[in-house]
């Protein structure tokens, strides 16, 4: 992992080449560096720490959706790059903010830089509600086409039935009437 | 007999000496029956002795013993892994938990010509329809073992992905518990499942705890019990509390 | 066909015509219903669109597919995930970090010790909570065996499918034998939630080394007749030499790991380049293919399980004395003695239990080398006794998207065999 100042150095650099403010804040926690980008920047952010010479973090490991509710903004896209020359692991985290009213937080899709996202984004989409723009094909990979919901998001229900026990079972309704 | 002689003598023996008829027939002897089916060949058995005969050699039974019988020592499990129990459940299969050794080591893969669904694994919303589905395609008499406590009753995932139970949408005749249960525990499922279809099934718990007759029934759409139920109940509630009274006097340590 | 209006072959898919429904482009070579060039197709070309699984002999598991066929080549592949999807990370977010270690172990259901090193790493990252040596050496013996055990299983399916049913009785009877050890250690054949956060549940009892040894001493004849079946077997080897070869690139692009990687020619290797637990103590080599195609991963994979023995060995041969769970009783169980003198013990043991330990807000990601690639785990702890958010990076997930463009261009019986050779866990893939 680049070290703190290390970091603090990718961040400044990042700065001069996506255009300032796309970096939002830095931290280095337990071994492990991290940054936050804004989300409208982030196809190019992601460009600059793919092919810059002396960065190339060009192995994509995991591209997750985060639900920081109540903090804000709500929601996280992290990148977890990682550099496998220099054996070096980047978190990037894009901060999307909840759009108002149902529409849905939109980001940039990276299918084009790392064409390992594309299951990927499908599945932060099916459990976010995320879309991301010119996906090759975005629909639903884990429920099914028709489910109605984002599943991970942190207000919707874990789901499942209460438990029947015995004393209680002659109140229930069977499945067969 | 002179030794190096060629020629044998013979004896032959009665075998009315040998084997009376009033006695019940000494299956372990060899010498009788040989005697018997040499007499038999001959012709010469008749009367009481070729009854006799015919009463010790062979089995009558009904119609339908016969072909539950057949179906329950020849069961085509229908390969329906779904998750980790679906690795237990090959594994069945395998040299150690033979389940060769009672019929069904023939797992087939499409449901037309299976007659055992294994549901192992847990079924998800996704998966249901086409698990109804594929029981569906199977042909009459058909059974459903459901393996494991995730497809029992949803077993540790009570949550919006997993249907609580694989009895909601089809019938079950088995449920095999343990997460995943071992292959033993199948085995034994299985050896259930045939002594439920030879017509014999496992009181079980129920003989246990003196609760013969408190067995579910199912109710038609009108959702009212049928006079069977009823008098099944009733029975049941006299002999439970009979046996009630009878403890509680116990347990006051002499009469009422 | 000339008018711009196409017509489908396809077979009614479940829940209506999915092709038709999705309006985006395909991502690759070969389009439904138009040639490599962008014509038109004339009428004695039509694709014809079918639908493999979910109910399938061949598809390791619920993995629907839908397969373009011309003839008998394949020109496109849709995988259709989904079918077991259990909503694990949701559940694990209700849980206290304890009772999430058996939710997890169920994801990638056969290299379980594999999940719970991933989340067990995790968690111990957020806490900083350093583990004692031994129960360091414990986990690389059960990881390893893990391996060889999902390895086993791998091979007896795929030599299955392949036709080679002989396969799959000697390599569940070995299959047992490691059951064997992990009942003898953990208690549990499969799902033993033996890796508790500062180490393992348990030391190992009396007789488990020496069993242990028994094993490993007779598994490399065993893998060498295992070899002689079908390494110079002309079926086994006419299915899959050259067979679903990706350029490895290619696959490095797609996230691909694992063998797969390292049959393409990749020494990449997380026991290696990034050793958790000691695995730098080891010596060990990664077996690394040349061409990539069917033959290169079984032989690479089943290299790898003369590895591991060679590494479970090691480990036993080092395995140092010592506690074999950390010591920090905010996080840890305090053993059951103490229990009746300590009342300290029994506030901790009450807390740990009802409530469970708390984790300082933060997030890490942790990743191992299961049996299919890199498994990696996301966990945002937010302070309390739950997690906010658990997250796997599953290595079969991701290695999915791989089948496509091994299965391009060859045929039917080449995509079962590229299936087979691809190690999916549908439990990984739906989590």
């Amino acid at each position: 992992m680049p070290d703190a100042p290390g970091l603090e150095l990718i961040a400044q650099e990042l700065d001069d080449a996506a255009g300032s403010d796309s970096v939002l804040g830095t931290y280095h926690e337990h071994g492990q560096a991290c940054l936050i980008v804004d989300p409208e920047r982030i196809l190019e952010v992601l460009r600059w720490l793919r092919e810059t010479p002396g960065q190339e973090y060009r192995f994509l490991a995991s591209l997750h959706g985060v639900d920081y509710l109540p903090a804000e903004p709500r929601f996280g896209v992290v990148y977890e790059l990682l550099n496998m020359p220099r054996v070096e692991r980047l978190r990037v985290r894009a901060a999307l903010a909840e759009p108002g009213d149902d529409a849905l937080p939109e980001i940039d899709s990276c299918v084009s830089l790392y064409p390992s996202a594309e299951f990927h984004e499908r599945e932060v989409y099916d459990f976010f509600g995320i879309v991301f723009r010119d996906h090759p094909d975005l629909r639903r990979i884990l429920m099914p086409e028709d489910y109605v919901g984002w599943p991970q998001r942190r207000d919707f229900p874990v789901g499942g039935e209460p438990v029947i026990f015995t004393r209680d079972e002659p109140d229930m309704p069977r499945w067969y009437e | 007999m002179a030794t190096g002689s060629p020629r044998l003598e013979v004896r032959r023996e009665k075998l009315r000496r040998l084997a009376p008829l009033e006695e019940p027939a000494p299956r372990e002897n060899l010498r009788i029956r040989q005697l018997r089916a040499r007499d038999l060949l001959r012709g010469d058995l008749d009367g009481p002795e070729l009854e006799k005969h015919v009463a010790d050699s062979v089995l009558t039974t009904t119609m339908a013993k016969a072909t539950s019988w057949g179906r329950a020592n020849s069961i085509f499990p229908a390969t329906f892994g779904l998750a980790c129990c679906a690795i237990e459940m090959m594994s069945i299969v395998s040299p150690r938990y033979d389940i060769a050794r009672f019929g069904a080591e023939n797992m087939r893969a499409s449901p037309r010509q299976a007659d055992m669904l294994i549901l192992s694994g847990r079924v998800s919303i996704k998966m249901a329809p086409v698990c109804r589905r594929i029981y569906d395609q199977m042909l009459e008499p058909k059974w459903v073992i459901s393996m494991g406590a995730c497809s029992s009753s949803g077993g540790m995932f009570a949550n919006y992905a997993v249907v609580q139970g694989a009895d909601k949408f089809m019938p079950v005749d088995i449920h095999v518990p343990g997460c995943p249960p071992r292959p033993e525990s199948l085995v034994y499922g299985f050896n259930k499942l045939q002594r439920m279809i030879l017509g014999n099934p496992d009181p079980g718990w129920r003989r246990r705890y003196n609760a013969i007759g408190t067995e579910e029934w199912a109710r038609p759409a009108t959702g009212e019990a049928s006079p069977e139920e009823v008098e099944a109940y009733a029975a049941a509630r006299e002999v439970s509390i009979a046996h009630e009274s009878k403890r509680s006097q116990e347990a006051r340590g002499g009469s009422a | 066909m000339s008018d711009g209006v196409q017509t489908h072959h396809s077979a009614p898919a479940h829940g209506g015509d999915v092709l038709a429904e999705t309006e985006a482009e395909v991502i690759g070579t070969s389009p439904i219903e138009r040639t490599a060039a962008g014509e038109a197709l004339g009428p004695e070309e039509e694709l014809l669109t079918i639908n493999m699984g979910p109910h399938h002999p061949a598809t390791h598991g619920v993995l629907r597919l839908l397969v373009s066929l011309e003839g008998e080549v394949v020109r496109d592949v849709k995988p259709i995930v989904g079918y077991v999807h259990t909503g694990i990370e949701k559940n694990c977010e209700d849980k206290s970090y304890w009772k999430v270690i058996p939710f997890v172990e169920r994801m990638d259901y056969l290299s379980y010790f594999s999940n719970m090193e991933a989340f067990v790493g995790c968690v111990e990252r957020l806490l900083e909570l350093e583990i004692p040596p031994r129960a360091q050496y414990l986990r690389v013996i059960h990881l390893e065996l893990n391996r060889l055990h999902s390895h086993l299983v791998w091979l007896g399916t795929s030599a299955l499918d392949l036709g080679a049913m002989s396969m799959f009785f000697y390599c569940f009877r070995d299959r047992d034998k490691v059951l064997d050890l992990f009942e003898m250690s953990t208690g549990q054949r499969m799902h033993t939630r033996y890796f508790q956060v500062g180490g393992v549940f348990e030391d190992i009892p009396v007789g488990f080394e020496r069993n242990v040894r028994a094993f490993c001493a007779e598994m490399p004849s065993r893998l060498d007749q295992y070899e002689a079946i079908l390494n110079a077997n002309e079926i086994f080897l006419r299915r899959t030499r050259d067979v679903g070869v990706v350029p490895r690139q290619r696959l490095i692009d797609l996230g691909v790991t694992g063998p797969l990687l390292r049959a393409a020619g990749e020494p990449w290797d997380l026991r290696k380049v990034e050793p958790c637990l000691r695995y730098g103590d080891f010596d060990f080599k990664i077996p690394i293919g040349t061409v990539g195609d069917g033959y290169d991963r079984y032989r690479v994979r089943v290299q790898e399980m003369r590895e591991s023995v060679r590494i479970i060995e090691q480990a036993l041969d080092g395995l140092p004395e010592g506690p074999w769970i950390a010591d920090d009783r905010k996080v840890v169980l305090p053993p059951r003695d103490e229990l009746a003198t300590s009342m300290e013990a029994l506030i901790h043991h009450f807390k740990l239990v009802t409530e469970g330990y708390r984790v300082p807000p933060g997030e890490a990601y942790y990743a191992v080398e299961s049996p299919r690639g890199e498994l990696g785990c996301f966990v945002l702890a937010d302070g309390s006794a739950k997690p906010a958010r658990v997250h796997i990076r599953d290595p079969s997930f991701v290695n999915l998207q791989a089948l496509r463009e091994m299965c391009v261009g060859g045929y039917v019986a080449d995509l079962i065999q590229n299936l087979a050779m691809l190690d999916p866990i549908l439990g990984g893939i739906d989590r």
